[in-house]
């Protein structure tokens, strides 16, 4: 089986060192890490975005030779910030992310998948923010691309938005055979819903593995500086000082 | 844009093209009548390279206002708020005063290197998608940079009658300009307008972002490069021949992209035609207004376009303030 993305020695200069990336199935895969971990960095790097190094095949085809709308169909790339330059409709938003011929329905299809049907005709910058972010998350699903970089989807999103939208992207990689690679900064749902995690610190990848083990082991103190206490996510205890026992 | 919206810009632009050659009908058909010949020269050497600038400039500041707002993501980004045709002004001022060529290549030439300056001292100053305070600010300080050089420029030229020459081409006009000069401006135009009308997906790309951009694969960095260099050429020629027209830039992509549901690519070709529109009514407006004498075309734009700008500004901090 040809592998969804196979990444190696991608790099962005002074933001992602030396990295190698493969997905071979179809998988939901999640990136965590800290503020300026290299997260963002990595999806840059393989959506070709900001002059990156290395070599990138997504289905086995270098998306560096492509137009606008074969790379449309291959991957598609959310960015963390949901803001939009021109005040267009959502329809036209989620339109922008099909290639040339794409079919007619699937604009309405995204639409009513998102809960979007009665803000259709809305101007984008006069919906709120999780709103906007449901639009933006249409565009990027609407062309039902091989590969997914989705940057913080979950941002902005209310908790029902949250786990609805997890579970389709979970559902899109069983039925469709599609893969997914999203940052994401809640552990909880990124334990429950990834198929696999990716921890990232200081630019490169610290650990890549089967998430409940990577979330019970040293990976995430040592990362975040935060531990699993009385079932939340808390900050590492300080350590005893000694002269408080004397 | 509807097919009906585009269908009556295309009239309006035909329409007002003719109307700019034929009026007043009545004293163009008994002159034809009488000598034809003359009437013929009046029409081809008169009317017609005035007609002509009228539709090639009015377009060129419609496309490239339209492509500057796109690339700046700035509605108030225009090739005169930008400094653009300033510092095409200054280029031919001191190609044609200080160096002393006055044939229309070396205008066009010292102008376009003029806008190029312009340009590129815009995006060092305000940065590539600049916010509007930072965007007019650089826009004014390289304007009236671009004004002080050029009334410094005019006041070392050799010849004493350096202002009274300028005044005119600096007001902007398309008076006495012949059918070889008109076409100096209309062609490097046209050209610089079809070359910015295949730029419209990426620019339409660049609504959720350069990032998104890039991902489609679009080379921004290339793109922002292009729109500089063909609206430099494009404005930068014209204003060699017609001097500097303030507002129409701003005026016509806003219009557009009213048509195009606020997408500013798809809003290139209908902010050239309602740039056209608009200076072909306004040398229609000057030549026919009952004045006794005829206004420098570029005082008509900015008397109609000023009032516009203040209103869109208000208009702007109104929505923000909501």
């Amino acid at each position: 089986m040809t592998p969804r993305l196979d990444a190696t020695g991608l790099g962005l200069a002074g933001r992602l060192e030396e990295t190698d990336l493969l997905i071979g199935r179809p998988q939901l895969v999640c990136l965590v890490g800290p503020n300026g971990s290299g997260k963002t960095s990595l999806l840059h790097a393989i959506a070709g975005i900001g002059s990156p190094r290395g070599e990138v095949r997504i289905d086995g085809i270098d998306p560096a030779g492509l137009g606008p709308d074969a790379r449309r169909r291959l991957f598609s790339y959310l960015p963390a910030g949901r803001e939009a330059a021109w005040p267009i409709s959502a329809r036209d938003a989620i339109a922008l992310g099909l290639p040339a011929g794409a079919q007619a329905g699937a604009i309405a299809a995204m639409l009513d998948a998102l809960d979007l049907t009665g803000l259709a005709g809305r101007r984008i910058d006069r919906l709120s923010t999780g709103e906007r972010s449901r639009v933006l998350i249409a565009r990027a699903l609407a062309a039902q691309p091989r590969l997914l970089l989705l940057d913080e989807p979950a941002a902005n999103l209310d908790p029902l938005w949250q786990l609805r939208l997890m579970e389709r992207l979970r559902a899109q990689v069983r039925e469709q055979g599609q893969a997914v690679l999203l940052a994401i900064h809640d552990l909880d749902l990124a334990g429950r819903y990834a198929d696999r995690l990716i921890v990232m610190h200081g630019g490169r990848i610290a650990a890549d593995g089967e998430p409940a083990a990577l979330l019970a082991g040293s990976h995430i103190p040592a990362v975040f500086g935060i531990e699993r206490r009385g079932g939340a996510w808390r900050p590492l205890s300080p350590p005893a000082d000694p002269r408080s026992s004397r | 844009m509807t097919r009906r919206a585009a269908l009556l810009l295309w009239s309006l632009g035909a329409g007002l093209f003719l109307l700019s050659l034929l009026t007043p009908w009545a004293a163009i058909g008994e002159l034809l009548a009488r000598d034809r010949a003359l009437g013929l020269a009046i029409l081809t050497e008169l009317r017609l390279p005035r007609a002509l600038l009228a539709l090639s400039y009015g377009a060129m500041l419609g496309g490239a206002g339209a492509a500057i707002q796109a690339l700046f993501a700035n509605p108030l980004a225009s090739p005169d708020l930008t400094g653009t045709t300033s510092g095409a002004a200054l280029g031919a001022v001191v190609t044609a005063y200080i160096f002393g060529f006055a044939a229309p290549v070396a205008l066009s030439l010292g102008a376009v290197a003029g806008a190029l300056g312009a340009l590129f001292l815009l995006l060092a100053l305000a940065g590539r998608r600049a916010e509007t305070a930072t965007l007019l600010l650089s826009g004014l300080a390289i304007s009236a940079l671009a004004g002080a050089l050029t009334t410094l420029a005019l006041a070392l030229a050799p010849s004493p009658f350096a202002f009274y020459d300028a005044y005119d081409w600096l007001m902007g006009s398309l008076v006495d300009r012949s059918l070889a000069q008109a076409a100096f401006a209309a062609l490097p135009a046209a050209a610089a307008i079809l070359l910015l009308l295949r730029l419209s997906a990426p620019l339409d790309a660049l609504t959720l972002g350069e990032d998104v951009a890039q991902s489609f694969g679009h080379d921004v960095a290339r793109l922002r490069l292009e729109i500089v260099c063909l609206t430099a050429v494009g404005v930068g020629a014209c204003v060699a021949i017609c001097g500097a027209i303030g507002f129409v830039g701003l005026v016509a992509p806003i219009f557009a992209r009213r048509l195009t549901g606020g997408h500013p690519g798809r809003a290139l070709l209908p902010a050239c035609l309602i740039g056209a529109s608009l200076l072909l009514a306004a040398d229609l407006a000057v030549r026919l207004a009952p004045l006794g004498r005829t206004l420098p075309i570029g005082v008509v734009t900015a008397l109609l376009g000023a009032p516009f700008f203040l209103w869109l500004v208000a208009h702007m901090r109104w929505r923000l303030e909501r």
